[in-house]
């Protein structure tokens, strides 16, 4: 185990994917010589040369169209779009030919490639800099949607994404870029679909991912001084959804909160709250809230506190799950037979 | 149609002839080049403080260029640029205070902190804004100037759009597809792309197949032209040549001023990529005090006028500064005003701390 930022997690696990497997290939803007803007690519064309690592002109559609391409022809390309909201120019490539390009040939085409994201905020950029794209991606199928909220996963999930067969959107939170964790090197890749609880609790479910994991941790550890013992989920991947853990620890807790950087309206925190409700309902004591973003384009440096949900929102959504009332468990007695 | 290049190729250009000029013109460029330089140096200080957050992108190096073209752009004309914007505000006539405090997110910026460094706009200036995605100026600058030819006749007073983009976006599709509609459509455009010889650390060598940027004019029949951007006098000429073309022949024109970027890409880029050597070569060919030397040895300037001009421009710049410093912040209940033009129905406005869900009213006989 070595200590590694998140940063210096992804840049090892292209490491390692690249001496492992000739088919990977990187490239993306300045992701050569500059070892791009956030250094995830540090020093991998130095070390392995431009075939294996190679910058390419100011160009994301023809960057990830390309990319479609070499994996057509044998290859695992991992390409990184620069911010969250340089990949919209590519967004026609990822919705149009990436993701249905193996459903359109019967499976005889599969696209095993990365496409790497720093996204979302909290680090004083601005518009463009700070979006939570990832609700564009996850409501398309074929593709797979990946976020690490440690530097662990974001090594286990990057090599998995590298070695899946599908395309996979892989959003890397920058605001943790810079966080430390252990981490095992070489290590393995982490499968897909497997959410973690970050932390045991007994009388609510935060569910997150990414940028909020870290959030929704602290919220809980405020929550201890009120009284309440509360549970973490990380998802880990979006799509696939790991609907067995977060089902599991809702039908125990009985109260669910879901929080999100990206804005609320159609996110990925609406799905997560159906789907807890579809499969939870009976358990369910209170309503699933969401704490989101605020639904307008993300703010100046000044107001980005006040947009981000931060630990008093996640508090104050916790505080509102009426604890008043008893969960109704009378089904839980019917479904074992009746009352004793 | 044929490209062309004005004097030698690069460092080689022929430098027009200053004495044809007034004197009181050549002084009021290097007034601005300096209000610029001045500006770009404050803006990067206080963005060290954190005075200044988000991403901040400097003209440092492109003052001769900014005021060469801004020169030939008339109050008429319609102006489109990238997020390195700053130095095109100021000589478009914005106020430095309100820019400045744009900078700073306030509330007394030019569109109240929210587009910041990277979106300056004015519409009264018509400065229809800097743009932060890589080529996101260049369809719309394109929609602007068919918009024109609804509204008059071509001729020597018609009014003309001019689109600024960096020399790595000529490679994104939207450069391509725009200067296409505006030959088939001839419009009254003026393209330029200001060559700094770098998109962030990506030389134009390594980032464009025909590294003559101007030279891609061609592929639509479009004129194409290359000055050196670091001589205010050729960069308006060729500016308003082109200018003139678009409003009297509705003719498109693609033009290439040639500059260097004298620091980061942004104020957070130590620019590692470039040699000590380059760096140094660089400084070396610095616009500023190479104009000042020509306006001195042509009589324009003495040494004593051009400290009174870089004074002048410190003192206002400081006063920018102060002013951005002193005005309030932008306002949280400010924040969903600007999303919509009128009400979303049912849309959550709601800020930290208010109710998840309203309260039920009691006309309604909600319970409790
Ligand atoms: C679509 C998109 N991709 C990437 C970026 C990130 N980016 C901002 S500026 C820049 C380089 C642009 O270079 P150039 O066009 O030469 O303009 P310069 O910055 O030199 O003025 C890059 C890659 C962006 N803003 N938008
Ligand atoms: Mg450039």
């Amino acid at each position: 185990m070595t200590t590694l930022t998140m940063a210096q997690a992804l840049n090892t696990a292209l490491r390692d994917a690249i001496t492992q497997d000739d088919d990977v290939v990187v490239f993306g803007e300045d992701v050569g010589t500059l070892g791009g803007v956030f250094r995830i690519t540090d020093g991998l064309t130095r070390d392995f040369g431009e075939e294996r690592c190679f910058d390419t002109p100011l160009a994301e559609s023809g960057i990830v169209g390309f990319a479609v391409g070499m994996c057509m022809a044998g290859f695992r390309p991992v390409v990184e779009m620069q911010f969250d909201a340089f990949g919209y120019p590519a967004f026609e490539q990822v919705v149009s030919h990436v993701a249905k390009m193996r459903n359109r040939t019967a499976g005889a085409v599969q696209l095993p490639m990365v496409i790497r994201f720093p996204y979302a905020g909290g680090i004083g950029g601005v518009e463009h800099h700070s979006d939570s794209s990832e609700a564009y991606y996850a409501h398309t199928p074929g593709l797979k949607v990946v976020s690490p909220s440690t530097p662990a996963d974001a090594y286990g999930l990057l090599r998995q994404a590298i070695e899946d067969p599908d395309p996979v959107v892989f959003m890397e939170p920058k605001a943790l870029y810079w966080a430390k964790g252990e981490v095992q090197t070489p290590g393995q890749p982490l499968p897909f679909g497997r959410a973690a609880v970050r932390r045991e609790g007994t009388d609510v479910t935060l569910i997150a991912y990414g940028p909020s994991v870290p959030v929704a941790l602290k919220a809980a550890d405020a929550a201890r001084e009120e009284g309440w013992d509360v549970e973490v989920v990380d998802l880990r991947t979006i799509t696939p959804f790991d609907d067995d853990t977060v089902a599991r620890s809702v039908r125990r807790t009985g109260r669910c909160v879901v929080v999100t950087e990206s804005h609320g309206f159609a996110g990925v925190g609406a799905e997560v709250a159906a789907r807890v409700q579809e499969r939870c309902f009976h358990s369910l004591a209170a309503p699933v809230l969401r704490v989101s973003g605020l639904d307008i384009p993300y703010p100046a440096p000044k107001l980005e506190h006040t947009y981000l949900p931060g630990v008093d929102r996640v508090l104050d959504a916790v505080a509102r799950l009426q604890w008043d009332d008893e969960p109704d468990t009378r089904w839980l007695d019917s479904a074992r037979g009746g009352a004793a | 149609m044929a490209s062309r290049t004005k004097g030698k190729a690069d460092s080689g250009f022929a430098p027009p002839d200053l004495r044809a000029e007034p004197p009181a013109t050549l002084r009021d460029y290097y007034r601005q080049m300096t209000l610029i330089r001045a500006f770009e140096l404050r803006a990067n200080e206080m963005y060290r403080r954190a005075k200044i957050g988000g991403y901040c992108h400097l003209n440092l190096g492109e003052e001769a260029t900014v005021v060469g073209l801004m020169s030939a752009l008339e109050k008429r004309d319609y102006l489109f640029t990238t997020y390195r914007d700053h130095g095109y505000a100021l000589a478009r006539g914005l106020a430095p205070g309100a820019v400045m405090a744009e900078l700073f997110g306030k509330s007394t910026g030019v569109s109240k902190g929210l587009g910041g460094s990277m979106h300056l706009f004015d519409a009264k200036a018509r400065m229809l804004g800097g743009y932060g995605i890589v080529g996101g100026q260049i369809p719309p600058a394109t929609g602007a100037a068919k918009a024109l030819t609804y509204r008059g006749d071509p001729g020597p007073d018609a009014e003309a759009v001019m689109c600024l983009l960096g020399d790595g976006t000529t490679n994104i599709g939207a450069f391509h597809e725009s200067l296409n509609l505006a030959a088939i459509w001839h419009l009254p455009i003026v393209y330029v792309i200001v060559n700094n010889r770098l998109g962030m650390g990506t030389t134009v060598e390594r980032a464009s197949a025909e590294p003559e940027l101007f030279k891609r004019g061609c592929s639509y029949r479009m004129p194409g032209e290359r000055v050196d951007g670091d001589d205010p006098v050729a960069v308006r000429e060729a500016a308003r040549a082109a200018l003139t073309r678009a409003r009297t022949e509705r003719q498109p024109s693609l033009l290439e001023t040639m500059s260097y970027r004298l620091k980061g890409h942004s104020v957070v880029d130590p620019a590692t990529y470039r040699s000590r050597e380059e760096s140094q070569r660089v400084r070396d060919l610095d616009p500023l005090p190479a104009f000042r030397s020509r306006l001195i040895e042509a009589g324009v300037l003495d040494d004593d006028d051009a400290k009174a001009l870089e004074e002048e421009a410190e003192q206002q710049v400081a006063e920018a500064v102060d002013f951005a410093d002193k005005s309030p912040d932008p306002q949280v209940k400010d924040l969903f005003n600007y999303a919509y033009a009128t009400d979303v129905a049912n849309a959550s406005r709601r800020l930290p701390a208010e109710p998840v869900f309203p309260v039920a009213d009691d006309s309604t006989g909600g319970a409790s």
